[in-house]
């Protein structure tokens, strides 16, 4: 049970940033240049960086690791490096029986080839030889859903299509160790769902699973263990709600940011009527206050409110445009402010406020910043999930009659319970 | 090398997917199918027989039938090692997407792209071996030497493959280098003409690894003698060679290919 299944010993992965050399013409200038400096090994140029530094954990043979950080922090360098596509520039991996790596869902596939085709194709890339896909070959395509088109060029597959056939493939491989990256968050809401159901399967039948994510209630769900990476190192290990926990605190200071257009969110907050910060009673009031600016001119700029609760549930979003507000015009340098007020009807525990600024009509995001602030909600009643719905218990309390007595008196329940 | 050799035949299956996939894809997107691996070679005979008229005209000396069948003989092989080299240098920045995403052995890109190749030339060589009794070609004993020749090619062919893919990802104008390489390469390769033009010049021609197999296939099947044995051996040599170090620098690079490419 607690035999070894994978084990990185201070791994290190030096990356470039910017232009690199390429092609011959550009080799001879940088070579010259090379021959003047002979700082070569270990230190780091000053256009280099570590995107692992000193990497360290063992995962257990039947253990569910989710690995979750921000954009950059390594996440996907270091499945890379698990599966052996990338190779560290310090340090060592261990790896004790087959390992498959799903990076990305139909890698592989080629458009004009048919479904068929690129299943065995697929397969084999995987590591599955050809007589275990013709074997598994009707689970493939029965998982996918896609036995009508599977003589079909995959070119003409929606990309739904085309992601569950792809998943569908490397569910079946059977590993000792699947890596996952990213890769449920393809496909239908159905899917995704027997996705995770497929995953937990595999990881029931003893194989290790290491899934990477932004969908944090997807990690929560399926893995035991959760590693929080921050700009390549480890700086949380343990239960996945801790590390899921450590992970949105750490966001609110940092604020998952993705700024694309030339309207940018200045500042979020929220407050309770009476002033409150960072903490309010289940049913009060509060105002959530966006203020944004326009650093060029932007037509039709709406503001979006989300609340995620702890397990990073959408438990709530809405727009202004939504809301029936028109968006509104601005000028480069001008700024505006956006209002809401919400009646708090949460449940117990830690929320997260997500905003970002969109273009409806273009489909065109702004700006994003999740999480832009949490709070907690407190309630006067012991409740749990997300919605408040102010339960009272009205009865309670031993009935007289024998349940034998009701049951011959006709098979219906005493005091007109049921109709 | 070893190791390289050892981890090809565990992934033999992988190997022969892949250039399965080459094959159904060039087939399947040319309405011309299989006709295709027969155009490259008809095109560069029809070539040879006109540099041939020329000669003759300029010499006096009537073409034959073998002049015609050799031209076509060697234009076969040309064929195969132009494309395999063409396809074999793009072979690893054309899967960047299975570069970087999936493991395996990457030495199989270049390798699939030369067997695609030699299974276009697989196509043509039953046409040839149609048509040579035609011109006057008749079957010899001395026609067993060319599987042997044919298979040197192969070893050379696929070290350059090996070693220019690799090459191409790091630096990407080495495929425009591959091309104006072989379009002058023709001209030092006896494909068109017969070594023997280059008069007492005709050792230095021989010194390209490719001219003595073609000179080999061109006496072995068509005019019915043994290859000249010293210049066959001087090109297994080569070509072993240049597999083998084709392979080292190939697996030295082949850690930062997901990186670079």
């Amino acid at each position: 049970m607690s035999e070894q299944a994978l084990r990185m010993n201070h791994v290190f992965k030096r990356f470039r940033r910017g232009d690199q050399h390429d092609s011959l013409r550009d080799l001879i200038p940088s070579l010259v240049k090379r021959a003047v400096r002979k700082d070569r090994e270990r230190a780091l140029a000053p256009q280099e960086f570590w995107v692992l530094n000193d990497i360290s954990f063992e995962v257990k043979k039947g253990e569910t690791l989710g690995i979750i950080g921000h954009n950059g922090a390594g996440k996907s360098t270091m499945l890379k490096h698990l599966s052996g596509i990338m190779v560290p520039t310090r340090g060592s991996i261990d790896v004790t029986g087959r390992l498959s790596a799903l990076i990305e869902v139909g890698a592989g596939f080629h458009p004009d080839l048919t479904g068929r085709e690129n299943v065995f194709l697929n397969g084999v890339i995987l590591g599955m030889t050809r007589a275990e896909v013709k074997r598994k070959f009707d689970e493939i395509v029965d998982f996918a859903g896609l036995e009508e088109f599977i003589d079909t060029p995959v070119k003409r597959y929606s990309s739904g299509m085309f992601a569950r056939l792809g998943f569908s493939v490397a569910a079946h491989l059977e590993p000792d160790i699947l890596v996952i990256d990213e890769v449920l968050s393809v496909g239908d809401f159905a899917f995704q769902r027997k996705g995770i159901e497929k995953m937990r399967a595999i990881a029931k039948s003893g194989a290790t699973v290491i899934f990477v994510s932004h969908n944090l209630q997807a990690v929560a769900e399926f893995c035991h263990r959760g590693i929080l990476l921050e700009r390549g190192s480890i700086v949380a290990d343990g239960p996945t709600d801790q590390v899921i926990r450590r992970y949105l605190d750490t966001a609110v200071s940092h604020g998952e940011r993705t700024v694309r257009g030339p309207v940018r969110i200045v500042a979020t907050s929220i407050s309770g009527a009476g002033g409150e910060i960072g903490r309010f009673s289940s049913g009060s009031k509060a105002r959530i206050k966006v203020i944004l600016e326009a650093t060029q001119s932007a037509e039709k700029v709406a503001v979006v409110i989300q609340l995620f609760d702890a397990g990073f549930y959408d438990v709530f979003n809405t727009s202004s445009e939504r809301l029936g507000y028109p968006p509104v015009r601005l000028d480069a340098g001008q700024r505006a402010e956006c209002e809401f007020e919400v009646d708090l009807h949460l449940g117990a525990g830690t929320y997260y406020l997500g905003v970002y600024l969109y273009r409806y009509d273009m489909e065109r995001e702004y700006d994003h910043i999740f999480p832009a602030t949490s709070f907690v909600m407190t309630t006067d009643r012991d409740t749990h999930g997300a919605a408040n719905l102010y339960p009272v218990v009205m009865r309670l309390e031993a009935l007289n009659e024998s349940r034998r007595a009701a049951s011959v008196a006709g098979d219906r329940s005493p005091g007109g319970l049921t109709p | 090398m070893i190791d390289a050799l050892r981890e090809l035949i565990r992934n033999r299956e992988l190997l022969y997917m892949i250039t399965w996939r080459e094959i159904r894809i060039r087939y399947k997107q040319s309405v011309m199918g299989l006709l295709w691996a027969v155009l490259m070679p008809i095109i560069i005979t029809s070539a040879g027989v006109v540099v041939r008229i020329a000669a003759s005209r300029v010499s006096g000396r009537p073409i034959t039938g073998a002049d015609i069948g050799g031209i076509g003989v060697k234009a076969l092989p040309w064929a195969f090692f132009v494309s395999a080299l063409r396809f074999g240098t793009t072979s690893l920045t054309g899967n960047s997407s299975l570069v970087t995403k999936i493991k395996f052995p990457r030495l199989i890109f270049p390798l699939s792209s030369m067997l695609t190749s030699l299974f276009d030339m697989g196509i043509a060589v039953p046409v040839l071996l149609v048509l040579l009794p035609f011109a006057g070609v008749g079957l010899s004993l001395t026609m067993l030497w060319a599987p042997l020749l044919l298979l040197i090619l192969v070893i050379f062919t696929a070290g350059l493959c090996i070693a220019m893919s690799a090459a191409n990802l790091f630096f990407r104008d080495i495929k425009y280098i591959v091309e104006v390489v072989l379009t002058f390469a023709i001209f030092f390769t006896p494909v068109l003409y017969d070594a023997s033009v280059a008069g007492r010049w005709r050792s230095i021609l021989m010194l390209n690894p490719l001219a003595p197999l073609l000179e080999g296939l061109n006496s072995s099947v068509i005019l019915g003698r043994q290859p000249e044995l010293r210049w066959v051996a001087y090109s297994a040599c080569v070509s072993v060679l240049l597999f083998w170090s084709g392979v080292v620098f190939f697996r030295r690079l082949e850690p930062r290919f997901a990186e670079s490419v």
